[in-house]
């Protein structure tokens, strides 16, 4: 199966690891996966900013770097969602609105459309909290939440339940955002910082030692937030657990 | 009138930590109540669809339900009184004392008459207004508007309710005991209902069919106010309609659910007509919700029923405080209400989300409150009202982002260069991100140049 892979700019910048991590892990199942050299960002920071203009050129660069490919598979639910559901400041070409509806998170693509549960390779003897974004929980619904009355499903952990050695904890508050939200952690930074820190606390009381993510930006927010309170909390991307790291 | 500095505000807020855990607990708490409670109805997401079903369908025929509410209600022997504005509906109330010779009005919550502004008004011209609801009353006392539509001081500690008793009721200081203050308060209250001329109430609910409305206390002040004076004025905003009296199940079902996560609340009144010898005026309030119904991304706001489930479970609101809004609505839909009032004095509260989307998914009536949070941060942009370091800083974003070119001499040199700058620079407190939280460490290379040396190529 063709994908082409798509690494958002924080990632790019400062998580490369996770980037290799997802290709890596996508090619363990066989995919060829292409990386479009031109790529940069999906259009989220001016859009979720309200600044419509100011993310019209980097939409049309997304569209344009991955028209044609019938997968799009990206490690950051919160560039999944933007392309899927608010990509909108570009004209909605047929080919926009195929690259828009092939767009999906890392965890989507591997439980919904590779259907994969095994991972054979991977083990991670730890204590993990699990957190997912906002955007990939509410948004893309990659599991159910605790305010609709539904059954319940989660596959980001359904998929971490087959790495051997791995042991969730709960949290008090697991659906609670910790805070990132984009430019809202710098403009609304006394908020965005008192939410990191009582999403990390969270955790630690939880008996946690690593905090596992689909989302590195919730992540980068939670891991500074730790390192500045000076938690022994640990952070890893959902891809490098399940690509094999140990951690 | 200035513009409202949330991030400003919910500094302050958070500074007094004691405060501040309190209030994040206690909402959360009856978020949980309400997780339980909705649990326990198996049918509960049906109960939401049928709610906003019902809400839409009223709001779209909004015009026919109100005059056949005015029909039936003035059948039954109440006056019903029309007020384009907060203005007109201060007036109206005014006249109505007034020819009554009424000066002491003893008054049930009502967000509605806070929106309007409505006691400082009557104060002005002679009126003398008791707040009857327990946290209404300590905000009235300590002269501050409700924090919350459900739950008015939440932000308030006990030992700040015992400094405010005794300021203003003379309770003792040094006495937090919460029965003490309870009964102080109602010891000091109760004179008035028998003194007063005129009683208050707003609105849950009014139905079209029955020519009747709705109101739901936990306190039973409402009814006690009503009781005793002949003279009840009911301020009701145009979207409480329901079309009928068996519609109401599915709201009562739900009001008190979401907002405490308890069954129902102890008193559901329904007022059909006055008693004999007594007068019942109704005064049907728009202040902008007509406007609002003309909004093809906003209208759905209409639909609240001021449960304030969107509030508790919002973890912004949780840690800023309802003050910090800086509106009457304050909150998830605060957020998307008050810039219909003034969308520059309120143009900061949409940032004032990380847009995760609980409050969404626990509106008992599907409010898509997080989705018009995202529309009006648009508006807000179009219409030139974002902060120029905002729209500097997005406008920089775009340019760079839009270009392959420069995005990768942006990363490449940010993601080795924040190492590089001296920590005065990166936690001085203009570098918002640094103050609080660390900094990310720069790796040995971008995702992109490992690609290129490891795998040389791509597309």
């Amino acid at each position: 199966m063709k994908v082409a892979l798509f690494v958002p700019c924080y990632v790019d910048a400062f998580f490369p690891e996770v980037g290799i991590a997802t290709l890596e892990l996508l090619e363990r199942f066989g995919c060829t996966v292409d990386y479009p050299l031109d790529q940069t960002c999906c259009g989220q920071p001016m859009a979720n900013s309200g600044c419509q203009s100011d993310a019209h050129d980097t939409e049309a660069l997304f569209a344009k770097n991955f028209a044609g490919y019938d997968h799009i598979v990206t490690p950051s639910g919160s560039c999944a969602h933007h392309v899927r559901d608010q990509m909108t400041a570009i004209e909605q070409t047929p080919a926009v609105q195929a690259v828009r509806r092939n767009t999906r998170e890392l965890v989507e693509f591997l439980h919904d459309v590779l259907e994969v549960r095994e991972f054979p390779w991977a083990e991670f003897p730890h204590k993990v909290g699990l957190h997912i974004g906002c955007a990939t929980l509410r948004g893309l619904r990659e599991a159910s939440t605790s305010e609709i009355v539904e059954p319940s499903f989660n596959k980001p952990a359904r998929l971490l339940g087959a790495v051997k050695g791995l042991e969730f904890v709960r949290p008090e508050r697991p659906d609670e955002c910790c805070g990132f939200g984009g430019t809202f952690s710098v403009f609304e930074e006394p908020v965005s910082a008192k939410m990191g820190q009582d999403k990390v606390a969270d955790h630690k009381q939880a008996g946690a030692e690593y905090i596992v993510s689909p989302d590195m930006s919730c992540v980068m927010h939670q891991k500074g937030c730790a390192q500045r309170a000076e938690l022994p909390l640990k952070f890893i991307h959902i891809a490098q657990v399940l690509n094999g790291a140990r951690g | 009138m200035g513009r409202v500095d949330h991030a400003e505000a919910s500094s302050k807020f958070i500074e007094a930590k004691d405060h501040a855990d309190f209030h994040d607990k206690r909402l959360w708490d009856l978020r949980k109540k309400r997780d339980v409670v909705s649990e326990a109805i198996p049918e509960w997401e049906q109960l939401r669809s049928l709610a906003s079903a019902i809400k839409e369908h009223t709001l779209t025929h909004l015009g026919d339900y109100l005059e056949a509410f005015e029909k039936k209600a003035t059948a039954n022997g109440m006056v019903v009184h029309w007020a384009r504005d907060a203005a007109e509906h201060n007036q109206i109330v005014l006249d109505i004392l007034e020819s009554h010779q009424a000066t002491i009005l003893v008054k049930s919550k009502s967000m509605l008459t806070d929106e309007c502004e409505m006691r400082p008004f009557l104060e002005n011209r002679g009126i003398e207004i008791v707040e009857t609801d327990l946290g209404e009353r300590i905000q009235q006392l300590d002269d501050e508007p409700p924090s919350h539509i459900v739950v008015p001081a939440v932000h308030k500690l006990r030992g700040d309710v015992a400094k405010v008793f005794a300021r203003t009721i003379g309770t003792d200081p040094a006495n937090s005991d919460i029965p003490y203050l309870a009964e102080s308060q109602r010891r000091h209250t109760r004179p008035y209902y028998l003194k007063a001329q005129a009683a208050m109430t707003g609105a849950n609910f009014a139905i079209a069919e029955t020519g009747s409305f709705v109101v739901c206390t936990n306190e039973g002040n409402a009814d006690l106010g009503v009781n005793l004076p002949p003279l009840h004025i009911a301020s009701i905003g145009i979207e409480k309609l329901l079309p009928k009296i068996e519609h109401l199940g599915v709201f009562v079902r739900m009001l008190s659910r979401s907002a405490l996560g308890s069954p129902i609340t102890q008193i559901t009144s329904h007022f059909r007509a006055p008693r004999p010898g007594a007068e019942m005026h109704v005064v049907l309030v728009d202040n902008g919700r007509s406007e609002r119904l003309g909004m093809e991304d906003f209208w759905y706001s209409l639909k609240c029923i001021r449960c304030g489930a969107c509030m508790n479970t919002c973890p912004v609101y949780r840690r800023s405080g309802g003050l910090s809004y800086g509106s009457t609505y304050s909150g998830p839909i605060g957020v998307i209400i008050d810039p219909t009032f003034n969308l520059r004095k309120y143009s900061s509260l949409p940032f004032a989300s990380t847009l995760n989307g609980s409050c969404t998914s626990v509106c008992p009536v599907k409010i898509n409150i997080h989705e018009q949070i995202y529309k009006w941060r648009q508006i807000i942009a179009e219409r030139h009202q974002l902060p120029m370091v905002k729209k500097e800083a997005m406008r920089a974003a775009g340019k760079i982002l839009s270009s392959p070119r420069l995005y990768r001499a942006a990363v490449e040199a940010a993601a080795a260069g924040i190492e590089r700058l001296p920590r005065f620079m990166v936690y001085n407190p203009f570098n918002a991100w640094g103050r609080q939280r660390e900094v990310p460490a720069a790796p040995a290379s971008t995702f992109r140049q490992w690609y290129v040396k490891n795998r040389g190529g791509g597309r």
